[in-house]
């Protein structure tokens, strides 16, 4: 297929050409590669506040209350003489959770590779709604805004973590947090759910109904599969988020007591009785929990395809890999009172949650295996893409062990809300999910751009990042068992950690080593932008569809009529062929058997 | 059935079909989650085990049977390209569907009657979930009447037709859940305790 949009033969389905102004093309788009740039950017942008604050509260754990001329040029009044204020700490971590784990992993992963990948790998000339997809990344923008206000207030951003638990969250006055700060974290957490349904129920009509003539259900490359049932879990996950969102606003602002029970402030008696913040941590994690799914399964899709492409293998087990997402989603839907052991539930309930728990060990099992044996034997080609891949895998395994302890409802009794849970966490849905977003980028960067990245700074950014992240995350683990809780601002008053200090010294070290390199992905990002190495049309030689389209972005994608699809694809190193690998788009060859799978 | 085969028209008039299943999935489970809530609550201590559910909402859900019908109706007179059939049912339906909502409130009126606020020292938490739950509904019900003035204003322009109806279908379909959605929200108040 010629690289020019020669604009011969149109076929009739992609009759009405608009005018494209700047407005309708970079800024109001409907383009779903341009919605994909918009998103990628702005979670770039919310990953820098984001890191930036772990930086912040890392140094004041590791140098507590040591002035720090850092602390006195960001946080302002919140570090006379340069030393961190306490509240001010609590509401960092808060923000850095809320801002990592739905403004970065899940819109700027999802919405990133979902609105890029989604049309171009099934084969459609845009999402089923142009202008929902729209609407979806600009309330996105609009909820980071308001994110990002919420931190000029004037008591201080939401300082009740990330998982909102009532009382600090429903009694504004509680703390300096509970206040302006709570109320615009949850019009901003409203704005984002709004988002992130209109662009899941996207994906989930596109997948299901768009694809190119040949594209069945198990042709479809396996980001598109994880992306699905990515879209389909927020569709049912988010909405309960919602409800329990609505109850404490009532509870915040109205004075009902669905979550607040008989309290005390200041002396001062409040009128609420009867409530139970236990129902809200029901139907937050109901929520919750399918979330770091939500985050973790594009980032699997990525590396799935990264890894089948860049070892030159069909991925090996493609059905079992599309049966692992599906139970691992299904699962997902029924293991969050893990989160809730210590909330005081009944044991037998405890028991249950651990049993169901410890049966998502299985799917991942699953997953882990058939990426190292599509490994196996491969002729590794050992770019940025793939190096980050393996390192998805590492991290996934070194985390998802731990899950097993922390996912023992005895166990977790002793670890539960120390740096254990923290390390835990970090590792297999924080790190990994990052890896699979870098991977993604590397890989795809000359689809998006129509520039290479470059690769030595791949490089160094992959083996200084993956370094870090087990010298931030390794020694947790153990200070965790130590008994460290997760959230103080200083353990200076406990002599019991007085041992522990260093560890936590060696790990901020990490931690700000690991920040900084970030600079170097930045630069090599924002410079390949305009200087990059022009992409050839197929740089890695890639069997799916999105490969076939020319290298500079045309609105409907394909200048002539949209491929049909023969096979599967993972059609690498298919012995029938010449070739190494063989497009989606390529007919069978006569007496050529479409491989088993 | 083979979703990749038809037109591109064909495809996005499933998909956009199937977008307001899959919206409509997101809606159950919001009421899921308070539902839900309303059963793990009902073992507190300060819950109404004999709350009156107020006459009000029985009428109002045999209005809502009934607007669905018209909805029906008029369907299927555009079907058979009956305009003026049309219009009568489906002004019918927004007449109805406005009555419903007062009839709600005289719901309200009812429950505040018989001595329970939303909030404050006169209230009660059962009484609040359902002033919460039918005022969410409410919502919806406000929402599918705004769907159903644009369709009212399309089918005066004279944009629908018997093969082409795509927006008429739909908001009927939104009407339809938001019909069964009351249904069941009344059956669920009435029955659990």
């Amino acid at each position: 297929m010629s690289a020019h949009a020669d604009t011969h033969a149109h076929d009739d389905d992609h009759g009405h050409h608009h005018k494209e102004t700047f407005v309708t093309k970079y800024i109001f788009s409907q383009d779903h590669k341009m919605i994909a740039k918009q998103y990628l950017i702005t979670g770039t942008i919310m990953g820098v506040i984001g890191v930036l604050m772990s930086m912040m509260f890392r140094m004041q754990i590791a140098w507590p209350e040591e002035p720090n001329v850092l602390f006195e040029a960001l946080l302002g009044k919140w570090a006379p003489d340069g030393v961190m204020d306490a509240d001010i700490y609590l509401a960092l971590v808060t923000i850095h959770g809320t801002i990592m784990v739905f403004f970065v992993l899940t819109a700027g992963l999802s919405g990133t590779f979902s609105n890029l990948l989604i049309p171009l790998q099934i084969g459609a000339r845009d999402m089923a709604s142009g202008f929902l997809n729209m609407v979806s990344y600009w309330l996105f923008f609009l909820s980071s805004i308001i994110m990002v206000i919420s931190l000029f207030v004037e008591a201080g951003p939401a300082a009740a973590g990330w998982t909102i638990y009532p009382p600090l969250s429903a009694l504004p006055m509680a703390q300096g947090g509970s206040g302006m700060g709570m109320t615009l974290w949850l019009v901003s957490m409203a704005i984002f759910i709004a988002s992130s349904l209109l662009g899941s129920l996207n994906y989930v009509v596109t997948v299901i109904n768009l694809r190119t003539k040949g594209m069945s259900m198990t042709r479809l490359p396996l980001t598109i599969w994880a992306f699905f049932v990515t879209a389909v879990i927020g569709v049912v996950s988010f909405p309960v988020l919602l409800s329990a969102a609505l109850l404490l606003i009532m509870d915040r602002s109205f004075g009902t007591s669905f979550f607040l029970s008989d309290i005390f402030i200041q002396g001062e008696v409040l009128h609420y009785q009867g409530g139970s913040p236990v129902l809200f941590e029901h139907l937050f994690w109901f929520l919750g929990h399918p979330e770091v799914y939500i985050v973790i399964l594009p980032a699997m899709g990525l590396v799935s395809e990264i890894m089948a492409s860049n070892s030159r293998k069909p991925i090996f087990g493609y059905r079992a890999m599309i049966t692992s997402i599906l139970a691992i989603a299904f699962l997902s839907t029924i293991v969050w009172g893990h989160h809730m052991f210590i909330s005081g539930m009944n044991p037998f309930l405890g028991s249950v949650f651990t049993f169901t728990t410890l049966l998502i060990a299985i799917p991942s099992a699953v997953k882990a295996f058939n990426w190292i044996t599509t490994l196996w034997k491969g002729n590794l080609q050992m770019n940025p893409a793939m190096l980050f891949s393996i390192g998805f895998v590492s991290t996934f395994i070194t985390g998802g062990l731990t899950g097993i302890i922390l996912g023992d409802s005895a166990l977790d009794i002793n670890v539960h809300d120390t740096y254990f849970v923290v390390a835990h966490f970090h590792l297999v849905m924080g790190i990994s999910a990052l890896y699979g977003m870098f991977a993604g980028i590397y890989h795809w960067y000359p689809k998006m751009f129509g520039r290479m990245l470059n690769k030595n700074l791949g490089y160094i950014h992959f083996w200084i990042t993956a370094i870090c992240a087990y010298g931030v995350f390794f020694p947790m683990h153990f200070i965790g068992m130590a008994g460290l809780p997760r959230r103080y601002y200083t353990n200076s008053n406990f002599p019991l950690f007085d041992d522990l200090a260093n560890v936590n010294v060696i790990i901020t070290i990490f931690a700000l080593v690991g920040g900084v390199v970030q600079l170097i992905y930045l630069y090599n990002f924002f410079s390949s932008i305009f200087y990059g190495k022009e992409a050839t049309q197929n740089p890695w030689k890639a069997t799916t569809l999105e490969w076939t389209t020319p290298v500079e972005h045309i609105h409907g994608n394909w200048p002539g009529d949209i491929p049909h699809v023969y096979r599967w694809a993972y059609d690498y190193s298919n012995p029938q062929h010449d070739v190494d690998f063989v497009p989606q788009n390529v007919p069978l060859k006569d007496g050529e058997k479409e491989l088993h799978h | 059935m083979d979703l990749t085969q038809g037109t591109l028209e064909e495809k996005t008039g499933r998909a956009k079909k199937m977008m307001l299943w899959f919206g409509i999935i997101s809606l159950i489970m919001s009421f899921a989650g308070w539902t839900s809530a309303f059963v793990v609550s009902s073992s507190r201590p300060d819950w109404l085990k004999d709350f009156q559910l107020p006459n009000g909402f029985l009428i109002s859900t045999i209005v809502i049977v009934l607007s669905s019908i018209t909805f029906v109706l008029a369907k299927q007179a555009m079907k058979k390209e009956q305009r003026q059939q049309v219009t009568i049912w489906l002004l019918a339906t927004l007449v109805l569907g406005v009555v419903f909502i007062f009839s709600q409130f005289s719901g309200f009126q009812q429950i505040i009657d018989a001595g329970y606020n939303f909030t404050g020292p006169t209230s009660n938490v059962t009484m609040s979930y359902i002033y919460l739950i039918a005022v969410v509904h409410i919502l919806h019900v406000v929402v599918g009447l705004i769907c159903l003035l644009v369709v009212i204003y399309n089918h005066f322009k004279q944009k629908y037709s018997a093969t082409k109806m795509l927006g008429l279908e739909l908001a009927a379909t939104f009407w339809h859940f938001i019909d069964i959605l009351w249904i069941y929200l009344f059956l669920f108040l009435y029955f659990v305790r």
